[in-house]
């Protein structure tokens, strides 16, 4: 008998490679288990009652018509809350089922289980409720007036009375904005016959649910298991409960599983929106174009409750200056409470209104002093070392502000080719637009952002990294929403480990800590750097017990040997290794918004191209070009995935989506009214990397998902201005936003 | 009432609802929950499925008249473990995130590569702006589709 000597294995699919995703089969299969895909035996379906009023007093409520209903197995308001009746990721200040006033259009009133959803959805009309509508409180200018805010921010740095001899002052408005991930708010909870309750939920962070479900069903945390259900996008959305006390409290009242799905336009109330945001702001340079003082003024709604509100404002304040230098900085940032639908998280978070604001202001600025508008970006461009001119910290690690305006100013732009197509017309094949009214116009923004948590957050992210007799397993509570951070855990294990075979294992809030968010760009720094760490002190405890000087997917090597086969190892150990891993610290501001707030930052250059007929105030977005400070680049096809998705999104806020309201009525809830940005809509995109390392991401990597929606939006706002000569102070820009006002100009 | 239909090649007799669609009887009667419910208002496309030929948004199609009909779903391209040459496409060029809208857009451009085995890049956008993608800007989907269309995607030949 011949035994064959071992060889080493290489890998594949290590860090800087486009590895293809792992649930890339089951998702173009089919097989992939979405929230809404899963079910049990004997379960029940979940229907949510709901507000038809923005704002109102509830006088009668009864829940007997609709129990005495057949297939009816239970009807719940905010009586039978055994526990906390409020939940809220910040602050606690929403009823799980309304309190006796309802506050928003579409706050869930009551919740039903029935055998099926059909009879669900007709226990729902059959409950009776007689409101006592009140005056909702919808102007976000009245409530900063009326004090209804729930947080303020006051940035000073340096001197009040500085002034400078060009001054442009300019008032922008943002509208509400739509995460619209195409998967559905969805989950099944599950008894366990003891009390407790396995949830499979569709969610951003697995733990920050189950604090809140634990609170509100007056259990402990051990006997409620979160876990994660297969996530349809999320952009923000879930971040914030929606089904999940809902689905549990009904789980645990009727002893059976509970499955709940939003439709679409429930899920238009089901999780909160992009603050619309009015921004007030003034401008003082040089005559050579150095900026003086910047003094802003800025009021988001936040709609009825807090959610993430107190966050958003101040990314709102603290990157109300965008990544220029400037030592005398005034910010007023006020964030509402009205009778709106809430608002939250969206990718961007803040940052995303006030770009539209500062980029808007630089262009002012700019044509004021006959300047172009890049080399005023260039001559103000912060970099490492300076203070960033709201909170007056030092920027340590990379900052290429210059480099990325300077990267994309030396990309070709498009060709102006003919249309050979109507695809490539304003208003596309419904053949409206002649072509010889089409117009060209090219804008350009520049924008920053914190990544991961800030303002002294004590963010972590749990990971435990084991050897398997066929491989390694990380193991993680963090959502993969579709961004591919599975893969790039992968591709991190591969490369510190040496071992190609990885498996992620997504456990449930029973089996491991933390991972925090899904959100802030932050997970590939911060579980991706959990791989990084835990990998790495693995593989030295392996190498150091068995004296060996490699690993791979045979096992551990010495001296051209194979010396402990890999399955021996996963017996004998070391196997197993996790902690928890953080960020260095940030401060809590000051109370004039000063201090280290923010652990890294990455910075962003977009140019967009749109040809608009002026006479029907059609446009097309012909290109959105980027240059992106990325740290490393971990996977190319991934990150510029992440790239041309956020940029799409960043089209959808400049020329289509918006939640229009009426007196706090949701006008749009529906995919019909509300305009997402098609194949037919899809700019081109060209994008380039920055790679000067982070001081803290794994590899190098900085986080890169927001980036890519922040300054497109205002990119395409500039390019619509320079097409149409028209002030653009709001987006989305509408139609008769530039054919009445470029009528009104030439009439 | 009580109907007969074939999907992806297997026959089968349920018992429908007046108002049930069929992209409802799919994915709670016959236990085929490729086919997504996003919008269910037929502006999506990510319940697309080929009825007798057709491609259609399923939440659009009743149940009911969908008696006697061949359907074919997202479940019904990959041979066993051999990936449909759209599914590969997209798999190797990064057309997929999140995957909700995934199915959709294997079925259409599935159906359209039948139809035009070589689509230009305008074909492409033009035959699936009907399937919105809320995660990857359709960069990614329209470079594999090319590819597949210029017979260099991944591992077809």
């Amino acid at each position: 008998m011949t035994v064959e000597a071992p060889t080493r294995t290489g890998i594949t699919g290590g860090v800087g490679t486009s590895a293809t995703r792992p649930d890339g089969i089951p998702k173009l299969t089919g097989n992939y288990a979405f929230g809404s895909d899963i079910s049990a035996q004997g379960m029940l379906w979940g229907a949510t009652l709901r507000s038809p009023h923005p704002h109102a007093r509830i006088i009668r409520l009864d829940t007997a018509p609709a129990l005495a209903m057949p297939g009816v197995a239970a009807v719940l308001t905010i009586d039978d809350v055994p526990g906390r009746k409020h939940y809220g990721l910040e602050h606690a200040d929403q009823p799980v089922l309304s309190d006796g006033i309802v506050r928003y259009w579409g706050e869930p009133v009551a919740v039903v289980a029935a055998d099926d959803l059909e009879d669900a959805t007709r226990a729902v009309a059959a409950i009776v409720v007689e409101y006592e509508p009140l005056e909702p409180l919808v102007d976000s200018e009245v409530a900063v007036e009326r004090g209804e805010v729930f947080r303020t921010i006051n940035v000073r740095r340096g001197d009040r009375d500085a002034t400078g001899p060009v001054v442009v002052e300019g008032f922008w408005e943002t509208g509400m904005q739509d995460q619209a991930p195409l998967g559905p708010e969805s989950g099944l909870a599950i008894p366990d016959g003891q009390g407790g309750i396995d949830l499979y939920v569709a969610t951003q962070w697995t733990h920050t649910d189950l604090g809140q479900i634990v609170a509100s069903l007056g259990v402990t945390e051990g006997q409620v298991r979160v876990h994660h259900a297969g996530i349809g996008g999320a952009f923000g959305a879930r971040e914030d409960v929606s089904i999940q006390i809902h689905s549990c409290l009904l789980a645990l009242a009727t002893g059976r599983p509970v499955k709940m799905v939003y439709d679409r336009k429930e899920s238009f109330v089901g999780h909160v929106h992009r603050h619309p945001s009015r921004l007030w702001y003034r401008h003082e340079a040089t005559e050579d174009g150095d900026l003086v003082k910047v003094t802003v003024r800025m009021v988001l709604d936040g709609g009825a409750y807090a959610s993430s509100s107190p966050a958003v404002i101040a990314n709102a304040s603290y990157f109300a200056v965008g990544p220029y230098r400037c030592d005398n900085v005034f910010v007023e940032a006020h964030i509402t409470r009205t009778n709106n639908p809430p608002c939250g998280a969206m990718r961007g978070f803040g940052a995303v209104q006030a770009c539209f604001g500062y980029e808007s202001q630089m262009d002012l600025l700019a044509g004021r002093l006959g300047m172009d508008p890049l080399e005023l970006r260039l001559r103000n461009a912060l970099a490492p070392g300076d203070v960033m001119s709201t909170t007056g910290q030092v920027i340590q690690g990379s900052l290429p502000t210059a480099r990325v305006i300077e990267e994309l100013r030396a990309m070709p732009l498009p060709d102006a080719v003919p249309a050979t197509h109507p695809l490539h017309l304003p208003g596309g094949t419904g053949l409206t637009t002649d072509p010889r009214h089409v117009r060209r116009g090219v804008g350009y923004a520049v924008s920053m952002k914190n990544l991961a948590f800030s303002e002294g957050f004590d963010d972590y992210a749990e990971v435990r990294v084991t050897i398997t007799p066929a491989g390694v397993e990380v193991h993680t509570a963090a959502a993969e929403v579709g961004q591919g951070l599975v893969t790039v855990c992968q591709q991190i294990a591969r490369s510190v480990l040496g071992i190609q075979q990885v498996a992620v294992v997504l456990d449930d809030t029973s089996m491991i800590g933390s991972a925090g968010s899904t959100s802030a760009s932050r997970q590939t720094q911060m579980t991706g750097g959990g791989v990084e760490a835990v990998a790495t002190e693995l593989r030295r405890m392996i190498l150091d017990e068995h004296d060996g000087d490699d690993l791979d997917d045979t096992g551990v090597w010495r001296g051209g040997e194979l010396i402990v086969p890999l399955e021996r190892l996963a017996a004998v150990g070391p196997a197993t290794h996790h902690l928890r891993f953080r960020h260095p610290p940030t401060d809590i501001p000051d109370e004039n918004g000063q201090g280290d707030l923010h652990v890294d930052f990455a910075v962003a250059a977009h140019r967009a191209v749109v040809e608009v007929d002026p006479e029907l105030g059609l446009l097309r977005v012909v290109a959105v070009d980027t240059v992106q400070d990325v740290g490393t680049v971990l996977n190319p096809a991934a990150l510029l995935g992440q790239v041309e998705g956020g940029i799409m999104q960043g089209v959808g806020l400049a020329v289509m989506e918006e939640i229009v309201l009426d007196d706090g009525v949701i006008k749009n809830a529906s995919f019909t009214d509300y305009l997402l940005p098609t194949f037919a809509d899809a700019p081109s995109v060209t994008a380039r990397f920055v790679e000067e390392p982070s001081h803290f991401g794994p590899f190098g990597a900085k986080g890169a998902g927001e980036p890519p929606t922040i300054s497109s939006t205002a990119a395409i706002a500039a390019a619509i201005r320079d097409a149409t000569g028209l002030p653009i102070t709001r987006v989305p820009v509408r139609p008769d936003d530039i054919a009445l006002a470029a009528a009104s100009r030439s009439g | 009432m009580r109907i007969t239909l074939t999907v992806n090649g297997e026959d089968h007799t349920v018992d429908v609802r007046g108002a049930e669609s069929l992209l409802h009887m799919l994915r709670e009667d016959l236990a085929l929950p490729g086919s997504k419910n996003a919008c269910e208002h037929g502006e999506c496309g990510s319940c697309s499925v080929v009825l007798d030929g057709e491609l259609v948004c399923a939440c659009l199609v009743m149940a009911a008249d969908a008696a006697g009909s061949t359907v074919r779903t997202v479940e019904g391209y990959a041979d066993g473990d051999t990936l449909h040459p759209v599914q590969q496409a997209l798999l190797d060029a990064g057309g997929v995130q999140c995957g909700f809208c995934t199915p959709g857009f294997v079925v259409a451009a599935a159906e359209l590569f039948d139809e035009n085995p070589a689509p230009t890049a305008d074909e492409l956008r033009e035959a699936l702006a009907g399937n919105v993608c809320r995660c990857t800007g359709y960069g990614a989907i329209l470079r594999g589709l090319e590819s597949l269309a210029a017979g260099t995607a991944g591992s077809v030949s």
